[in-house]
């Protein structure tokens, strides 16, 4: 078959098959993929929350509420119920002081408002350095802590956090959603 | 062009990262480790494949005047493809990758390969194109990432190795350098040079 000639029918014809066709198909791949990605990411943010808090049996999912903090930004509170009594907030924080975009934590506070545990969900920290956030050395020292008398910041800023060596802008980040993620507790956790 | 000459020419003759040294953006910012390195590469392999069998089978339907926009969109599709399906199946890869697969669009192999071999040849012989130049691409990328892996954390796919001595809290000491940006320059550099030497004897 001969090439089709430059003409401008031909192409704004061709154009116009190519991306229908395109529209068509990632339409429908988009219908297929949906439900597994829903439920990725469903299935990371339960897990995140089993990891900062005590088992549980409700679905933290559905009981799920919003805070909105001093500084306008809004964090989401997930309580944890053991036979309807309550055992943990989870509450998901993030701060924007990170040294390479936004850093997101799951932070477990018992009913008391002591942390337990936290999690890192996501951030763009530079590998090797700002990435041991997530090391269980660094994160060791909040647990069975409570923000009222532990004062989170880093010592450099006049608080008791231990940074981590060479990523202290990391670690500042990190003290900043944590005490959004108190703040947020505070405000909304204990009813 | 036999078609093992047509197989075999993307790992060694024509490799893409170390002989046309082509796509080199997404090369260093995603071999920070093996597994992030193969895995790119055979995202990209799968690009590559699709679009330089689609664009072989269209290329007479497409005038002349208007085929880099036609080959982009067609890429752009199957990378979006790639994406979802990644997404949905693996997202722990896909959180790694992050913004580097979207970015296969612009990749200079994918369109490369499009405008210099499938728009001239049958849709067999461009399939096979694909299949070579992508995993040459992937092996490329899988030794750069394995590599900086192993000076960088010690480890290659995951495995610990314990190559690096302790430090008093028991964290390994390695070469943290190879893991950043400059690391993957210098490691690139090296192998460049060595593939180069090997191919002149």
């Amino acid at each position: 078959m001969a090439k089709l000639e430059s003409t401008f029918k031909n192409m704004v014809l061709t154009l116009f098959a190519i991306t229908a066709i395109t529209s068509v198909t990632l339409g429908y791949v988009y219908e297929l993929t949906k439900e597994p990605i829903a439920k990725a990411k469903m299935s990371k943010k339960i897990e995140a929350i089993k990891k900062v808090v005590p088992p549980f049996n409700n679905d933290p999912n559905s009981e799920q509420f919003s805070v909105t903090l001093d500084d306008q930004s809004i964090c989401e509170v997930y309580p944890a119920k053991m036979d309807d009594s309550i055992v943990g907030y989870a509450v998901k924080t993030f701060s924007n002081k990170g040294f390479g975009g936004l850093v997101w934590l799951m932070v477990g506070f018992d009913a008391r408002g002591n942390i337990m545990d936290i999690s890192v969900l996501e951030h763009k920290e530079t590998p090797g350095l700002g990435t041991k956030m997530d090391s269980e050395s660094f994160r060791a020292q909040f647990r069975g802590k409570n923000p009222q008398q532990f004062n989170i910041k880093v010592r450099k800023d006049g608080g008791e956090v231990d940074a981590i060596t060479a990523a202290t802008i990391s670690s500042r980040a990190f003290c900043d959603a944590l005490g959004k993620a108190y703040q947020a507790f505070t405000k909304g956790g204990v009813q | 062009m036999t078609i093992k000459e047509n197989l075999l020419k993307g790992f060694f003759k024509e490799n893409p990262v170390f002989v046309l040294l082509l796509g080199m953006c997404p090369t260093l910012a995603t071999t920070s480790s093996a597994i992030n390195g193969l895995g790119m590469g055979l995202a990209t392999t799968f690009v590559l494949i699709m679009s330089n069998i689609v664009i072989s089978l269209v290329k007479n339907l497409i005038p002349d005047k208007v085929r880099i926009p036609s080959f982009i969109v067609i890429i752009a599709s199957f990378v979006t493809v790639v994406d979802l399906v990644m997404a949905g199946f693996l997202p722990d890869l896909h959180q790694s990758l992050g913004l580097f697969i979207p970015l296969i669009v612009v990749n200079c192999i994918v369109l490369g390969r499009a405008e210099a071999f499938a728009s001239k040849n049958n849709p067999f012989n461009s399939m096979l194109d694909g299949i070579s130049l992508g995993l040459g691409f992937s092996m490329a990328l899988t030794i750069l990432g394995s590599i900086r892996e192993i000076l960088g954390s010690g480890t290659v796919f995951g495995f610990d190795l314990s190559l690096f001595p302790l430090d008093d809290k028991g964290a390994p000491v390695t070469m943290l350098m190879f893991i950043l940006a400059p690391g993957g320059f210098i490691v690139l550099g090296y192998l460049i040079a060595l593939i180069n030497r090997v191919r002149k004897v």
